[in-house]
């Protein structure tokens, strides 16, 4: 599992670019995941239903993997549950904060040549790499 | 998708194609597994590029797609599209970003994944959502009103 397989990174950033191109396309809409939840949490009049169907179908998308793919979803979350708790915390508001996460500012905002979003992509990976890093540092 | 929020099947259709695709690519690169996504975050080493290259096929459809946008008048199905309106590199952007990032550095989820991965049922992933829900309610809804 940790073997890098160039295949499986490619072909499903792929899809995850198609499915982004077919929502800006199509409805006209940003697929930015943390303003999508954000909205469904704060609703806005006639914006609740999209985003609804879309949570729905992101996590169905995962329920089909393993038939479609042959290959069990595999999700190591086994650090101590407080991490989960503040990593979690931090991952909600900061997001709210910097107006998107890695795929609305990564990916869509990226793909949109928005300054914004590359300014926030290179500032959350920088920090994200940093932290990673000082709690390797850390706990050894 | 119209102004006064109906959606047309045709919408319908986008928006679960779009999720479902999106739900697929994420499992298949396995940025679901936050072990993927913390060896891309491992600069020390071992490094695994796996991110670095979901990121660029994302894009190799991406910016031609999100490019082609700029020479339509309104999106196939919608009266118009929506694009986020600030332009100013400002401090609540960059401050955002720092936030998500230290956060995405200690688990190795994001949002996306974040959802896909409740289909595993695990407790931790749950509690990562719960938490992030509650992160998101407290900036909207006490810290910045706006």
């Amino acid at each position: 599992m940790t073997e890098f397989s160039f295949i499986n990174a490619f072909a499903g950033g792929i899809c995850i670019g198609f499915a982004t191109v077919l929502m800006f396309l199509g409805n006209g809409r940003i697929t930015g995941i943390s303003g999508i939840i954000g909205g469904l949490m704060k609703p806005e009049k006639g914006q609740t239903s999209w985003r609804l169907i879309f949570v729905l179908s992101l996590i169905t998308g995962g329920a089909l993997f393993p038939w479609i793919w042959g290959r069990d979803l595999a999700v190591d979350v086994s650090s101590p549950w407080y991490i989960y708790v503040i990593a979690g915390l931090l991952v909600g508001y900061g997001t709210r904060n910097g107006s998107g996460c890695t795929s609305g500012h990564g990916i869509c905002g990226m793909a949109r040549f928005s300054p914004r979003s590359l300014v926030a992509t290179v500032t959350f990976i920088i920090a994200a790499a940093l932290t990673h890093t000082l709690v390797r540092l850390v706990t050894g | 998708m119209s102004e006064n929020n109906g959606l047309a099947w045709g919408n319908i259709l986008i928006i679960v194609a779009s999720g479902v695709l999106f739900g697929l690519g994420l499992s298949i690169s396995e940025m679901v597994n936050p072990t993927r996504v913390l060896g891309f975050l491992n600069v020390l080493g071992p490094w695994d590029p796996t991110l670095a290259f979901v990121m660029a096929g994302a894009l190799t459809v991406a910016v031609p797609g999100f490019q082609y946008a700029k020479l339509m008048h309104k999106p196939f199905l919608a009266v118009s599209f929506s694009v986020p309106t600030k332009k100013d590199l400002d401090g609540k952007l960059i401050s955002g970003a720092v936030i998500f990032g230290v956060g995405w550095g200690l688990a190795g989820i994001c949002p996306g994944p974040s959802l896909v991965a409740l289909n595993t049922l695990q407790v931790n992933v749950v509690v990562f959502v719960v938490a992030m829900l509650a992160g998101i309610i407290a900036h909207d809804r006490i810290f910045s009103k706006d």
